[in-house]
């Protein structure tokens, strides 16, 4: 377990103050002239160092990422972009950052964008943030105030930082689909390449971080890359947030060391499994678009990018959304794709009329209203829209329900039969062939 | 210079390209919906996906730059797959989600035989379909009179979009909605109002926006397709004419880069139906005050009663907008033999001295070369619609930031931005004397340009704003070694020809101006009208008026007799654009009734007048053409041997006058007896001054 004097978020459940005053007695803006003067290639390799690895999903190594910026500016400003678009269903660290710890994204925010020669940096927010957005406003203004950030502050390096809030689309929280949002457009990813490292915002060189790896810099700088990188696992270093939500009896979010087993996660922090740790039936370990994995895949299992890889699933955000035997776990995932329906952003053509298609086999089938064929089929469209879209929406999309099919077929099957062997109108979901 | 592996192949490609590009550069044709080598490139159909051998997934091909590639295995050349079956399956894939939302009705789709996803759909479709859910529908959007939507098959491809945004520079389509409920529509579900709007029927790559007017029309294997010129505007834009029977069914744009690329102007492309109403389509005299139908005899012998005996003074001759190079030839021989004069290809009285070189008249630069201009003055002329492809160019270089433009003569809406210097003559002094910014604008350019329309020609001190427009050419180095950027822009498709064949006055002869007067005060008692439409009949007085033409437009209702000809469409003819560019019409469905080909009736009427023209046929007409003007046998070609003078051209002409430059096109839909006699132009110039009535104007 994650000793107390290890963990960066120290404010994460808001019961200290989140202002300035509070945020200095936690140790952030400690020092960060210091850390700025040690200069940008320091701050990089450390970050490399300490094997921090994106915290928004796909886990890119982050000090890899802020070296893919130009050394130096060809004539074109340099942007920071801070995706605060937390919308993956399940994850809910970033929003706790924001309203409880904010300075340590602002923090972070400096001295990311002073390790990529930026000088203007820009947090994406989430429309429905609401309440984060004005609190996180109010700490920009601290620091303005300060004079910790803005032309002129005290630590010799001009910076402003804006605060922008989107209208609530869950594409935006795509990087480029975020620049275009940024810009002004409508939300829609670009092709890549250009990546955004050389053409980003207003075709400008961009880096574009999810808030919690930018609010751990800080920290990782102070207390050095080797603090961080010994804790976890190897390529798997550090702490991280978790929000378990779901069938637990005490959902929360939490800052825990890497790898730690699902087990032990659930068990110490969120009061284990309703019902107990054998009334389990599956976890979604990363937010809703990676593979579910059953009970069997979970027993001694580790929470972090490479073991959930090994797994065909992933850590994603780390929002585990637990599952007991009560779910049906068919009408769950077909949620989930009614989700990626709504959300799909209708650019390419596999992820416009494939998660519609997908959805609707699904609602079917939740229903039992399919045939045991199209179980196969709608793997194959799964396969059709992965890997052949614009963004990653698609393979976001495809996953779930590949999972639900590998794993939970035989439940698919059930409910085909029982609604074979009698059919009524609502279908079979709420009643069961055996409970008659 | 990249190399790439491509199904195995070896090739150097260009840098900059992409891999769509690349793989047609090695003979390999890739699918695609929608790309477009004129657009911005959009990457969303997924139909181009390829292979790149060690890439994670199947890329875009059409989204993807060959410089951009990683090298391949041992640092070799990166190696490109087309035809594996990773590929087979992404594009089966793709084509199967682009179908199981598309209706299945073909049968009654009018894109039907010439379908991008009909003919794909045989490559890449399978026989049946696994979607057994309920479509989806779309409700149809009114996008105007020209185009028909049948929005549930739209692809999403976006072409059209970009089309509107980035070539005709109107921002009128768009996609709204997301995912599955994403639709292409007009914003405010309001008309297109551009001229260039056409052109999103022929990208569309399925039966979503097709043709209003000729919707259930026709099939394209029903019809035979003839090349051929248009004569809206002065451009030349290359075109098809597609037949069925002695009918024209309707009007494509051919590729030439050189003149309209693909594109062509929605006058041009939907003026077919003006080709089947208000036809001479038998010759008439005009007996006791009305006009008879008649014989050709007769016809003939009514003219040739007048003629005899009158002197050659007495006769003249205007040729209008749309004669081909042979007509107005024929007739100026017929007017030689005649002994007169007194002729005139330019019946707006646009004052043009061909004496001062053939390049002072024409669009020396090229066309092509707006490619490459980065300053631009519009002297007198609005090229939205005097030659609306031009336009698209202009805006195209603007978008791409390296050009400034500057506009002397009405203000208008260009859809791009220019500096506005002002309205007359006066301005242009000012430029030219350095009074304005946009004059270091000019002369600081490499490639300097200025475009010289008929609004700044057609007038009485038409002459000195020549000259006037030459010093500036001069004072601000338009015309350089190796760089000619002194334009002439025509509208009328006639007129370089006519200038070229010295459809003028003769010695002591008469122009437009000089007809008409003469012909009031009865000097001159006998007029030949060459379709010569535009001018004010009320001026012709009493004199005799011989009407050749194809409509019963304003020429033939003041016409003693009337001599039926051929449309555009209805004979081989020379048109010479206003580079200078000869190009070749060819016949595409015979003329109507009892007319005839131009120069085939004045042929046979000169020999009713007794000075028969020396030749039988139009092979033996062209050769004497030929023989006399060289270079309108260099078919699509410049001939550029005649260098402009400017300070020949600086020198002449009297005092300009305080009058702005007036619009030469007033009414775009309605420029021409076709146009007028076309039931769709009318819809359309209705619509549009209805749109500029009711809007914030006032």
């Amino acid at each position: 377990m994650l000793k107390d004097e290890d963990r960066i978020f120290r404010n994460l459940y808001g019961f200290e103050d989140w202002g300035l005053k509070g945020a200095k007695k936690r140790g952030a803006w400690r020092g960060t002239k210091k850390l700025l003067e040690k200069g940008r290639d320091w701050i990089i390799e450390e970050i490399k160092a300490s094997g921090l690895r994106g915290r928004g999903g796909a886990g890119f190594p982050t000090g890899l990422k802020w070296s893919f910026m130009p050394k130096e500016s060809d004539g074109r400003p340099h942007y920071l972009v801070v995706n605060a678009d937390e919308s993956e269903p399940g994850t809910c660290k970033d929003r706790e950052i924001m309203r409880h710890d904010p300075h340590l994204l602002i923090e972070g925010s400096l001295i990311a964008s002073f390790a990529m020669g930026a000088h203007v940096g820009y947090i994406y927010i989430r429309g429905e943030f609401i309440h984060e957005r004005e609190r996180l406003q109010a700490a920009i203004d601290e620091a303005y105030d300060a004079k910790l950030i803005g032309k002129n502050n005290v630590h010799g390096y001009d910076f402003d930082l804006y605060l922008h809030h989107g209208a609530g689309a869950y594409i935006c929280g795509e990087e480029t689909a975020l620049l275009e949002s940024l810009e002004g457009k409508k939300g829609q990813p670009r092709l890549k390449p250009p990546f955004p490292a050389n053409a980003g915002l207003y075709g400008a060189p961009t880096t574009v971080n999810n808030v919690e790896s930018i609010a751990v810099a800080p920290d990782i700088l102070r207390r050095g890359a080797s603090w961080f990188a010994g804790l976890g696992r190897p390529n798997n270093t550090g702490t991280k947030l978790f929000c378990i939500s779901g069938h637990v009896n005490r959902p929360c979010n939490v800052e825990e060391e890497m790898g730690i087993t699902l087990k032990e996660l659930l068990e110490r922090h969120a009061g284990g499994v309703r019902g107990g740790w054998e009334n389990l039936l599956a976890v979604i370990p990363g937010g809703s678009s990676v593979r579910c994995l059953p009970q069997d895949c979970c027993q001694s299992l580790n929470m972090d990018f490479d073991s959930l890889a090994a797994l065909k699933s992933g850590l994603g955000t780390a929002a585990v959304i637990v599952m007991d035997k009560s779910t049906d776990i068919i009408r769950a995932i077909a949620r989930l794709s009614y989700f990626y329906k709504h959300e799909s952003c209708g650019q390419c053509t596999p992820c416009r009329e494939g998660t519609g298609w997908m959805y609707r086999v699904l609602d079917r089938m939740a229903r039992g209203e399919a045939e045991k064929r199209e179980i196969d089929m709608l793997l194959e469209v799964t396969y059709q829209v992965e890997g052949h879209t614009i963004c990653a929406l698609g393979d976001a999309a495809a996953w779930p329900v590949q999972g639900l099919i590998t794993h939970f077929r035989h439940v698919i099957e059930e409910r085909i039969d029982q609604y074979s062997a009698n059919p009524k109108p609502e279908g079979a979901v709420r009643e069961p062939a055996a409970a008659e | 210079m990249p190399k790439l592996i491509i199904d195995g192949n070896e090739i150097e490609v260009a840098d900059g390209i992409t891999l769509i590009q690349a793989c047609e550069e090695a003979g390999v044709e890739i699918p695609r919906f929608c790309y477009h080598e004129r657009l911005s490139i959009a990457g969303n159909c997924r139909m181009c996906l390829v292979e790149v051998v060690d890439a994670p997934k199947p890329v875009a091909s059409c989204a993807m730059g060959v410089n951009e590639l990683r090298p391949g295995r041992d640092g070799g050349p990166p190696e490109i797959r087309t035809n594996s079956e990773t590929v087979k399956k992404a594009r089966e894939g793709v084509m199967e989600f682009l179908l199981i939302n598309h209706p299945l009705d073909c049968p009654i789709c009018d894109q039907g035989g010439e379908c991008d996803l009909q003919d794909q759909a045989m490559a890449y479709g399978v026989d049946g379909s696994r979607f057994i859910e309920n479509k989806r529908a779309v409700e149809d959007k009114n996008v105007g009179p020209l185009i028909k939507t049948i929005m549930t098959r739209c692809i999403h491809c976006t072409r059209c979009v970009r089309f509107m945004t980035e070539i005709a520079g109107v921002e009128e389509l768009g996609m709204t909605g997301r995912g599955e409920d994403a639709e292409i529509t007009t914003y405010l579900e309001q008309g297109m109002m551009s001229e260039l709007s056409g052109n999103v029927i022929d990208l569309c790559p399925v039966g979503a926006l097709t043709s209003k007017p000729y919707a259930f029309a026709a099939r394209p294997w029903e019809l035979r397709k003839t090349e051929s010129i248009d004569v809206m505007d002065a451009i030349g834009s290359n075109i098809r004419v597609d037949t069925r029977g002695r009918e024209v069914m309707r009007i494509l744009p051919r590729n030439n880069d050189d003149v309209n690329e693909e594109w062509i102007s929605d006058k041009t492309r939907f003026v077919w139906d003006g080709l089947r109403t208000q036809r001479l389509d038998q010759p008439y005299v005009r007996v006791r005050g009305k006009l008879k139908p008649a014989t050709w005899n007769d016809a003939f012998a009514a003219v040739a009663r007048k003629v005899k005996g009158l002197s050659g003074s007495k006769l003249a001759a205007i040729a209008g907008d749309l004669a081909g190079a042979e007509d107005m030839f024929a007739l100026k021989d017929l007017m030689t033999r005649l002994k007169s004069a007194n002729m005139d290809c330019r019946q707006d009285g646009a004052i043009i001295d061909p004496a001062k070189g053939r390049a002072s008249y024409l669009f020396n630069s090229e066309i092509a070369a707006l490619e490459e201009a980065d300053a631009l003055l519009l002297v007198g002329t609005d090229p939205r619609w005097e030659a609306s492809v031009l336009n698209s160019r202009i805006r195209r270089r603007w978008r791409a930031g390296a050009i400034k433009v500057g506009l002397i003569g009405p203000e208008t809406d260009l859809t791009y931005e220019h500096d506005y210097i002002g309205a007359g003559p006066q301005s242009l002094a000012d430029l030219a004397s350095g009074k304005y910014d946009f004059f270091k604008t000019l002369k600081g350019a490499k490639r300097p340009m200025i475009i010289v329309g008929s609004g700044a020609l057609a007038r009485s001190d038409g002459a000195a704003v020549m000259a006037q427009v030459a010093k500036l050419a001069d004072a601000a180095g338009v015309v350089k070694r190796g760089w000619n950027g002194f334009n002439v822009l025509h509208h009328a498709a006639s007129r370089v020809a006519g200038l070229d064949l010295g459809f003028l006055p003769g010695k002591g002869g008469l122009d437009t101006a000089g007809i008409l007067k003469a012909a009031q005060s009865g000097k001159v008692e006998i007029v030949f009208l060459l379709g010569a439409d535009e001018i004010d009949m009320a001026d012709l007085g009493k004199a005799f008026v011989v009407y050749i033409g194809t409509h019963g437009d304003a020429g033939a209702h003041r016409a003693d007799v009337i001599l039926p000809g051929a449309a555009y469409t209805e004979k081989s003819a020379i048109y010479v654009n206003t580079e200078g560019r000869p190009q070749m019409a060819d016949r595409a469905v015979f003329p109507p009734g009892d007319a005839r080909e131009d120069w085939a009736v004045l042929r046979a009427l000169s020999a009713e007048l007794g000075v028969p023209l020396e030749y039988d046929s139009l092979a033996e007409l062209r050769s004497a053409m030929f023989a006399e003007y060289r270079h309108l046998a260099m078919i699509d070609e410049i001939d550029h041997s005649d260098g402009l003078d400017l300070s020949a051209l600086s020198a002449g002409g009297a005092r300009l006058t305080k009058q702005p430059f007036a619009r030469t096109v007033t009414d775009y839909y309605l420029t021409n007896a076709i146009a007028r006699a076309s039931a769709i132009m009318g819809e359309l110039s209705a619509m549009k001054a209805g749109v500029e009535k009711t809007g914030t104007d006032g």
